[in-house]
């Protein structure tokens, strides 16, 4: 019925060959791809102090570290994992390939600024991995104060300069994608007609731009401190460590929606196209995505309340905090609404939303359970809190990144993934992830307080099992490593749009070519509408609503 | 694709004369009225003319009085986002019952 | 950055290029203004907290300096505004002229902060080990660059200070760490600016700007207007703290 996949001749991939011309590239994908090396080295790394942990976690006297070290791994952990991993991923490898496309431009409206904020990146990872090496830190990834700008012993100054710098090349992505999403639409690309992943990615990188500079200061301020003794957050001086926090946090909550608004958009684009209907509520979910950016600013004592702020301010930011689940809830809602009904398929990047759509629900549920005031008092700190935020991060913002990148592996590199071994590799993460996680729920309900290198001995099951899940995970994050590589050179090609899939970026070949399209695209049909697009080769009668009937597989199934 | 000339608006010189004798005028104000004991009201005036003298830059410097709707939308968006940060967090200090033994205006 | 004023590829007309460069010009200068925001936070809670400290501070100020530097930055926006104007009506030669003197006047900022910042290191003012604002008053000797006039003043004002908050010369280091690190991170950003004010001269002289192609000189006074807004807060909020006793 289709006519047979073409891997094009010339395309981005192919059209200058060389070091050289990939270091000094101003092509988005390729920076994309550049990005992609970079944050997987960090995800490793993150994943190596993260297996020191749960090893180490195994026996509850723990064999394996000493306390100072210990220090060290979760710290290490998580800024590697935050700073230098999830912060950049989506947007800097999915958002820096797909938006152009999506929009129908050749390039961003910067493309050398986007080379640029690589290369600040690489830099500032460069400092983090000094302070990695020369000892590491052991503050926590939060920094707080005087501990971090006073009395810690380890290499803080590198790791601060470091992230201070790598925060710039946040900086500039998120300009670089609002000034895109902007000025450079084709022609007929309103701004309804914008794919939510374009929603998604505008709304992060205005939290990018509001958010990241505060950090930056702080951050800076927190360097001076520990280097030239300026005061402001040394009780011994006068200062107050709790302005510390508030100028951490103000950047730092946001920071989460930086980590999870991109996974939504990719979700967005994923469970359209494997239910083969249009997406239910489009304006809310785009209003949705706003929504947590600005409400995402007005929440960030939620980490300070057991500080000693006041009274009212806990209410205000603990029912504002309440609020903020709200759009987020209507995004589940309509991501929920838009499979009823549809025609679905359990293809990979599927398997993932679906994982996403039942983990994020449970770490968004139990975010509230932090954000009461009452509840806080006895999950602050605790496993609880580690628990939630990482079926956010992970459940959440991984499996979104997983998803997009399958779904968008065959338009970047040309080539499919072995199907079945993908699916299997997504069930493996799915089962070991839960494993992982779900047990430490109950170890901070029990009291079990995060950050400690030991724990009385009733509960080692739970974090026997934890361990154990996350063997699991770390097969189900070695298998797409491998595979998709295997795939970037071996696999079955692709073809322009082997899903299909109605975005714009599925007009073009895969891969595409250096300028994206061939002629600009004009875009004459509104977003995930399977009916009126005959060119998808599905079988449904044009502009007709109702159930499609499933579309010929793809791939090589 | 044609590439006609950017269309801007182009302020003269005669506006410009205008505005920096006026920013350096309040200037001497802002120097005058900090000897004047107004109390706890001096930081607000100091504030006043501050904001006066910057939001003429803006506008007339910066042509912000000229630009599109869009442009002046990410104005008010940075001054916003910035009275958020002050404001907010000055609201949990302020709130406290005692803090530092120092009494806030509003405690 | 394109040096003749051609379009780059992916832009469509000059004016799509023009009006995304101003964009982005802006929302960068939205970061910055957070990036200060969180300082000027710092600031506005220890002001509250310590205002004795931070009064004894701003006294030790020059209002006099200060006060000509700012008149020194609120000219350079004036110069630079004209530098615009000269492009956009096409008067080159002017553009080299209200450039170059943009950067006198930076210059002259400049080397009133070090004269500014020479004091303090001499009087004990820097935070850190050897940090003492009684310095000048127990050490007459030492600051002769103060009347004993000047030093009779500050001692009264000081040891009224000092009664009202006994750890006086701690929190005064607050102050100082707010001074140093507010200018400090001005200084820095007119440096900066300096540096391109001086690379838009370089191609202005060589003639490159133009009413159809200005867009660096307009992007550079954009930034140089911001710099010189934060000086605008910074002079009542450092200098004149309580001045009228």
């Amino acid at each position: 019925m289709r006519a047979e996949p073409h891997y094009p001749e010339k395309n981005y991939l192919n059209e200058t060959y060389g070091i050289r011309s990939w270091l000094l590239t101003t092509d988005h994908k390729r920076i994309g791809l550049l990005y992609l090396a970079s944050v997987t080295f960090f995800f490793f790394i993150g994943g190596f102090f993260a297996m020191l942990i749960r090893l180490h976690l195994m026996t509850p006297s723990g064999y394996i570290l000493t306390p100072d070290t210990y220090n060290r791994m979760f710290t290490m952990h998580g800024v590697a994992m935050i700073f230098f991993f999830l912060i950049p991923s989506i947007p800097a490898v999915l958002g820096n390939f797909l938006i152009p496309l999506m929009i129908g431009a050749k390039d961003l409206a910067f493309p050398k600024i986007n080379l640029l904020s690589w290369y600040v990146y690489v830099v500032g990872a460069a400092f983090t991995l000094y302070s990695m090496v020369n000892g590491g830190l052991d503050t926590g990834w939060t920094f707080y104060t005087p501990l971090s700008t006073v009395y810690s012993n380890s290499a803080v100054a590198p790791a601060v300069v470091g992230i201070f710098i790598t925060g710039f090349s946040s900086i500039l992505t998120g300009l670089n994608f609002l000034v895109t999403i902007h000025t450079m639409r084709a022609p007929g690309m309103s701004w309804f007609r914008l794919p939510l992943f374009v929603w998604t990615h505008y709304a992060t990188a205005v939290v990018m731009i509001l958010g990241t500079p505060v950090v930056a200061i702080t951050l800076a301020l927190a360097g001076m401190e520990r280097l030239f003794g300026l005061g402001f957050f040394n009780p011994a001086m006068g200062g107050d460590p709790i302005l510390f926090q508030h100028l951490f946090w103000f950047y730092s909550h946001p920071a989460v929606y930086i980590m999870i608004l991109p996974s939504m958009g990719v979700i967005s684009e994923l469970i359209p196209t494997f239910a083969r209907k249009k997406l239910f509520g489009y304006s809310f979910v785009a209003a949705a995505s706003l929504a947590i950016a600005v409400i995402g600013f007005l929440v960030w004592t939620h980490h300070m309340f057991l500080t000693g702020q006041s009274t009212y301010a806990a209410l205000a930011f603990s029912f504002l905090t309440f609020l903020v689940a709200v759009p987020s809830a209507v995004k589940v809602f309509n991501w929920t609404a838009t499979l009823f009904g549809g025609s679905i398929s359990f293809d990979t990047p599927m398997l993932y939303a679906f994982g996403f759509l039942g983990l994020f629900l449970i770490g968004g549920l139990t975010g509230l359970f932090l954000g009461c005031l009452g509840t806080d008092i006895h999950i602050h700190d605790t496993y609880f809190v580690v628990a939630h935020f990482h079926y956010i991060m992970v459940g959440g913002a991984v499996m979104g990144y997983l998803g997009g990148l399958h779904f968008w592996w065959p338009k970047m590199v040309g080539r499919m993934y072995p199907e079945w071994l993908a699916r299997a590799a997504a069930i493996i993460l799915f089962v070991g992830f839960n494993l992982t996680f779900f047990p430490q729920f109950i170890l901070g309900y029990l009291g079990m307080p995060r950050r400690y290198h030991t724990y009385p001995p009733e509960f080692q099951i739970y974090n026997v099992m934890s361990t154990a899940g996350a063997s699991i995970l770390a097969v189900g994050y070695l298998l797409p490593m491998i595979y998709l590589v295997w795939a970037a050179f071996y696999g079955k090609v692709a073809g322009d749009n082997p899903w299909p899939a109605t975005g714009l970026e599925w007009l073009t070949t895969s891969p595409p070519p250096t300028e994206n399209f061939h002629v600009t695209p004009e875009v004459t049909w509104e977003p995930y509408d399977f009916h009126n697009r005959p060119d998808l080769g599905l079988d449904v009668p044009a502009g007709k609503p109702g159930k499609l009937s499933p579309s010929p597989a793809h791939g090589d199934d | 694709m044609s590439e006609h000339e950017p269309t801007e608006h182009i302020v003269s010189p005669g506006v410009y004369l205008t505005i920096i004798l006026t920013l350096l005028v309040l200037t001497g104000v802002t120097v005058w009225a900090a000897y004047v004991n107004l109390h706890q009201f001096n930081i607000v005036v100091a504030l006043a003319i501050a904001t006066v003298k910057a939001t003429l830059v803006v506008l007339f410097f910066m042509h912000a009085k000229y630009v599109p709707k869009r442009t002046q939308l990410v104005i008010f968006a940075g001054i916003f986002w910035l009275g958020l940060l002050l404001f907010m967090t000055m609201s949990d200090y302020i709130s406290r019952v005692d803090y530092r033994g120092i009494r806030f205006p509003f405690t | 950055m394109h040096r003749t004023g051609e379009l780059y590829g992916q832009f469509k007309t000059l004016e799509q290029q023009k009006d995304t460069a101003t964009l982005g010009m802006w929302i960068f200068l939205v970061t910055e203004v957070m990036f200060f925001g969180g300082i000027m936070l710092a600031y506005t809670l220890n002001r509250h907290v310590y205002f004795h400290a931070f009064a004894a501070g701003s006294n030790t100020l020059s209002l006099q300096l200060g006060g000509f530097n700012t008149v020194v930055l609120l000219a350079s926006s004036f110069t630079m505004a004209m530098a615009v104007w000269s492009a956009q009506t096409g008067k080159k030669q002017l553009i080299s002229v209200f450039l170059t003197l943009t950067i006198l006047l930076g210059f002259v900022f400049f080397g009133v902060k070090y004269v500014e910042y020479g004091q303090k290191f001499h009087h004990h003012l820097v935070p850190g080990k050897s940090f003492d604002i009684f310095y000048c008053v127990d050490n007459p000797t030492k600051c002769e660059d103060v009347s004993a006039e000047e030093l009779t003043t500050e001692r009264e004002e000081l040891e009224k200070a000092r009664a009202a908050d006994p750890d006086l010369n701690a929190h005064a280091q607050l102050y100082y760490s707010a001074y140093f690190g507010m200018t400090g991170l001005h200084a820095l950003h007119m440096v900066i600016g300096a540096g391109l004010l001086l690379w838009l001269l370089k191609n202005s002289l060589a003639g490159l700007y133009s009413p159809r192609w200005n867009t660096p000189v307009d992007m550079v006074g954009l930034y140089w207007h911001f710099v010189d807004i934060v000086w605008i807060y910074l002079f009542p909020l450092l200098y004149l703290i309580d001045r009228h006793k």
